[in-house]
């Protein structure tokens, strides 16, 4: 599926900063499941810095800086990309014969080893853990435990934007059972990773309008984030939205992937200034 | 035949009985004095008791001159504590020391080559010398880094090691200190802490001295920072344990002491603020770990390090001493595969062997520590704190099973990957007095190194931590100890030489000022004056209240109104307010303690702990009168040791802006109540008394005291060192001296406004000038205040 995508986001300061800097991760790049075709960014006030690299994971980066005071920025995004659907097949190995696999990996980016244990802002969590494993069985394959976790996940949560912020712990928002895409991801990692399946956070966008005859998706208004999980050498990667509780195929479209929200965050930087700061947000992406 | 058994031992000696099987740093295995001691046990067998005790305390003494401390985090608020110098000495013999030096140079290397392939190639990990496990998983081990190369070309440049010496006597390596190491400023402390203890020439000639690493130090920073740019140490601050340190070698080798506020990242090139604008920086001793070196890329949370600063550093912007991600080799379970790496990337053997370790990740390593869990030190895999460090998580096989019910072996077994074990290694014992005679206790040794263009070069000397107990049990230390020197002593006399021992007399630069210096010593003015204000009005109000002994007499009334209008309400004779205004003094002090002599420390300290003192026993009226004034005592003995002694550089103009300011702030505020045209009887009296001028106000004035008068002296005369005028003409003539924009034809903004507050009162009538006018100086002087602010303190 072939989509236009596009971003804004507007950030007003209430005192003009002297210098302000800030890591975007905001451009699409190809993956093995999606190709970019075009991709813009536009900044403005122009900033007096500008470079894109691509980071450890893979990620088009963007550092910007301006060293004369603002006191708003706007970022626009415009991105037209391909998604491949996804295999529905099931190559995994069972849940309790995983960890020779993944320890046997190397250290190269897209290893499972980076994505096993604690990040910075998904620490172990006992009740996840306990949630996680009261809903998978050791003899489950890991591709099943991924897709019975989300489901599980999506069923005890319920989606409330005011209940969390960017913040949030995963296990506050869990306690709550309430939270938005980047806490349902949030904990659907915690709770991968307490059984054993290595996973990561993946940021990215999801279609606007559905399909004629489906469902309108939730988290369609801002940038969406789910989940990856590794289920052995043969499988690989898969996402799985658990804020929609489904696998994350043609209708999405993957910015950066990550250990948590710290290594995706579109916009990193811009929360030093102190004070009602002010941001908006909107996004659109519509099919071809 | 054992000397120590059959030979006559001097008194001192009488109860020094190491322990069997554990190697003594004083005698060697035999029981014979090893030969490097002799002449430092004769000498000390000489004194008396007593004598010892005394040069002992004259060392202690320097120490406490010298505000030598380190900070504790544990329980409640930070605190200070002094430094615990044991002051015996650890005397080591040159060829010893070369052994050691030697085993560490080669390790040095290693770790240089390891770190290097971590954030390059990875070949280790891909060629199973490591496991990948231990790396991706490693919090330590910075994404960002990987593929960078450092502009100085090396990822090490300082580096600490622990080391012991076990019971066959022979050294072995505890830990390695490769992020942040700290305790190089401390060694130096500890030798001069040394000096004054032990005065006679013989056998401190023959010792070798510190002052030439650092000098080579210092020359090897200086081409590293490359022409024009500066230099510095970044400091997480005042919280710090180490922040002495920092401060001390800060002022030791002249760098300056910066904190990651005071950077800004442009176009890859750091800049440090200064009074003078941005200027370059191309090194960074950094004192700060790894994750808080830069929010943007590392930990978000971080409040400690610069945005941009791990940008510039990979683009080869800045040096930084150790490159940030060189914690990763801190990781203890590494140490299990240094010896097969040894082998593999230099072709030898390590010449100082490290404390056997196992990582419990691996099948056969894991049944090992299960079957000798109990003579282990057992611990987490990625951990980077030292196994024996004061407050580690570790403990002895047997002791740290409170985290799980199950046997110590099916732990193991289950948290495998997890957990790292270390032999639980037996120290080495040294002299320490203790009630009047020496006794073992057992010691590690700190060697610090650094890299120069001839290779590593390495302190001669460093400083041994001491064990509280006579357990040579290396875990006991972490019950914390004591410090001591540590000696390491040639054959014969060694030249003097200090940092400053120069064959050409050079004279240094000022150097710069960072614009929060600037802004603290500015601060540190301003509250010590408001300080001293507010005492004097205290004592004005006791001074009165014991007098007339009645609260709701009519001045007294004014004055109570008053100083509760200042947050200074009077019904406690030491309001709680007057506290917190000498704390922020203080904390301002603390943040520019690297330009500030430790003198005027201690009286700030000297002035906190008397008025909390007071705050507890003094009586309101006479009583608290005569307090205030023993605290306005002090605290003139503070600004007199800062304005008499401090060097004229610009951080004293700073000072003594903030000063002026809020000395004409106050005034101006002050008059508002006590010059208002109808004001009740005996008021002007107080004015001019907590103005300080009651004799000029006798001589200079036939009459009155009058409103005119009054304002007259305390406002328009250009002589009086209380009045207004004074304080301005003290600011234009503090700014002259500042650096400006580049047009000195041309005023600044901040100079005409003085320019005009100047000429206003210098023509001004006492007699036609309204209240209103006095507030409207205040408020064109607050304006002055925040010129100065957004010019040189941003």
């Amino acid at each position: 599926m072939r989509y236009d995508i596009r971003l804004s986001l507007d950030h007003s300061y209430p005192a003009a900063s002297d210098h302000v800097r800030n890591l975007l991760r905001l451009l699409p790049s190809d993956r093995p499941s999606q190709r970019v075709l075009r991709r813009l960014l536009t900044i403005t006030p122009a900033p007096q810095e500008r470079r894109d690299m691509v980071d450890y994971f893979g990620n088009a980066t963007t550092l910007v800086a301006w060293h004369r005071p603002v006191a708003a920025i706007s970022f626009h995004l415009s991105v037209r990309a391909e998604r491949l659907a996804v295999s529905a097949m099931d190559i995994s190995p069972r849940l309790n014969a995983l960890a020779p696999e993944v320890m046997a990996a190397g250290l190269g980016p897209a290893s499972p080893l980076h994505f096993r244990g604690p990040s910075p802002r998904i620490p172990p969590a006992p009740e996840i853990a306990d949630f996680a494993r009261g809903i998978c069985q050791p003899g489950q394959t890991a591709r099943d435990a991924v897709a019975a976790l989300g489901q599980a996940l999506h069923a005890e949560m319920a989606f409330d934007s005011l209940a969390t912020d960017v913040t949030t712990a995963p296990a506050a928002a869990f306690a709550a059972r309430r939270g938005v895409c980047q806490d349902f991801a949030q904990i659907m990692v915690c709770g991968l990773r307490a059984l054993g399946i290595p996973a990561g956070y993946v940021s990215g966008f999801i279609r606007t309008t559905p399909p004629p005859g489906a469902k309108r998706l939730a988290g369609v208004d801002a940038m969406h984030g789910w989940v990856m999980a590794w289920c052995g050498t043969t499988q690989g990667w898969v996402e799985y939205d658990p804020t929609n509780a489904q696998w994350a195929g043609e209708d999405y479209i993957t910015v950066a992937i990550g250990r948590d929200y710290s290594d995706v965050a579109p916009v990193r930087g811009a929360l030093r200034t102190a004070g009602g700061q002010r941001a908006t947000h909107t996004v659109d992406m519509i099919a071809l | 035949m054992s000397e120590r058994l059959h030979h006559h031992l001097p008194p001192v000696l009488q109860d020094y009985a190491p322990r069997a099987g554990v190697a003594d740093e004083l005698f060697d295995a035999q029981g014979n004095m090893r030969p490097v001691w002799r002449a430092f046990i004769d000498q000390l067998a000489g004194l008396s008791a007593q004598e010892i005790e005394t040069r002992f305390a004259r060392g202690d003494q320097y120490l406490r001159d010298a505000g030598v401390y380190f900070r504790l985090y544990s329980g409640g608020p930070a605190q200070e504590r002094s430094w615990p110098l044991s002051h015996v000495p650890v005397l080591i013999s040159d060829a010893d020391w070369q052994t050691i030096c030697d085993g560490l140079a080669q390790r040095a290397d290693l770790l240089e080559r390891i770190v290097a392939d971590l954030y390059g190639p990875a070949q280790l990990v891909a060629a199973g010398h490591l496991p990948a496990e231990l790396v991706a998983g490693n919090p330590h081990w910075l994404h960002p880094l990987v593929g960078t190369t450092p502009a100085s070309g090396h990822w090490l440049h300082h580096l600490a090691f622990e080391i012991g010496r076990s019971p066959d006597g022979s050294f072995f390596v505890l830990g390695d200190r490769t992020e942040a190491p700290s305790g190089a400023g401390f060694a130096l402390e500890n030798r001069m802490a040394a000096t004054r203890i032990f005065t006679d020439p013989f056998p401190r000639g023959n010792l070798r001295r510190l002052a030439g690493f650092f000098r080579s130090f210092r020359a090897t920073m200086e081409a590293l920072a490359g022409d024009g740019r500066h230099m510095g140490i970044l400091t997480p601050g005042p919280n710090n344990d180490t922040y002495y340190e920092h401060t001390y070698i800060a002022r030791y080798l002249g760098l300056m002491l910066l904190e990651g506020e005071d950077l800004i990242v442009e176009n890859g090139q750091v800049m440090v603020r200064t009074v003078r604008g941005l200027e370059p920086l191309g090194l960074l001793w950094r004192r700060i770990d790894d994750e808080f070196v830069d929010p943007l890329e590392l930990m978000e949370a971080s409040q400690l390090g610069t945005p941009g600063l791990l940008g510039a550093f990979r683009q080869g912007g800045v040096t930084m001493i150790n490159a940030p991600g060189s914690g990763v080799l801190e990781t203890r379970a590494f140490m299990a595969f240094f010896p097969r790496i040894a082998r593999h990337l230099l072709g030898e053997t390590l010449r100082l062997p490290n404390i056997a370790t196992w990582w419990c990740g691996q099948p056969a390593e894991r049944a090992h520590v299960q079957a000798n869990a109990k003579k282990m030190i057992i611990g987490s895999a990625l951990e980077k704190t030292l196994p024996f460090a004061m407050g580690a998580d570790a403990a002895l096989g047997a002791a740290n099973l409170t985290m799980a019910d199950w046997p110590l072996e099916d732990w193991i077994g289950r948290n495998g990957h997890n957990l790292v074990a270390q032999q639980a290694v037996t120290l080495s014992t040294t002299p320490v007095w203790a009630s009047g005679r020496l006794v073992p206790r057992p010691m590690t040794i700190r060697v610090f190194a650094t890299r120069t263009e001839k290779g590593w070069n390495f302190m001669p000397g460093g400083y041994a931590r001491i064990g509280k107990s006579d357990d040579t049990n290396a875990l006991a230390m972490q019950a914390g100890g004591y410090v001591a020197d540590v000696w390491v002593m040639a054959p014969r006399a060694v030249a003097p030489d200090t940092l400053a021992a120069k064959a050409n007399f050079e004279r240094e630069t000022a150097g710069i000022l960072p614009a929060r210096a600037a802004d603290n010593l500015y601060w540190l003015g301003r509250y010590v004056e408001r300080t001293e204000g507010a005492i004097r009005l205290l004592r004005a109000y006791h001074l009165r209240l014991a007098e007339t002994g009645d609260r709701d007499e009519p001045c007294l009334q004014v004055l109570g109104t008053y100083l509760t209008s200042l947050g200074m309400a009077p019904d406690r004779p030491v309001p709680e307010a007057l506290p917190d205004l000498i704390a922020a003094a203080r904390t301002a002090a603390s943040k520019v303690r690297d330009r500030f002599s430790p003198d005027g420390w201690h009286a700030l300290d000297d002035l906190a702990r008397t008025t909390a003192r007071f705050a507890r026993v003094v009586a309101p009226g006479d009583d608290a009168a005569r307090a205030m004034s023993v605290l306005l005592r002090k605290l003139s003995g503070f600004s007199g040791l800062v304005h008499e002694n401090m060097y004229r550089y610009l951080g004293w103009r700073f000072l003594s802006l903030g000063r002026a300011q809020e000395r004409a702030d106050a005034m101006l505020l002050h008059l508002k109540t006590f010059a208002a045209p109808e004001a009740v009887p005996g008021i002007f009296e107080i004015a001019i008394e907590t103005g300080d001028c009651v004799m000029t106000h006798q001589r200079r004035y036939r009459f009155g005291p009058s409103r005119e008068t009054v304002l007259d002296l305390l406002v328009l005369d250009p002589d009086n060192p209380r009045a207004v005028l004074y304080q301005i003409s003290e600011m234009r003539a503090h700014i002259a001296q500042l650096p400006h924009d580049s047009d000195r034809e041309r005023l600044s903004e901040v100079e005409k406004l003085l320019l005009e507050l100047d000429t206003d009162l210098r023509v001004a009538d006492p007699a036609d000038l309204p209240q209103a006018e006095l507030v409207r100086f205040r408020s064109r002087l607050a304006t002055v205040s925040d010129l100065l602010s957004a010019r040189y303190f941003r």
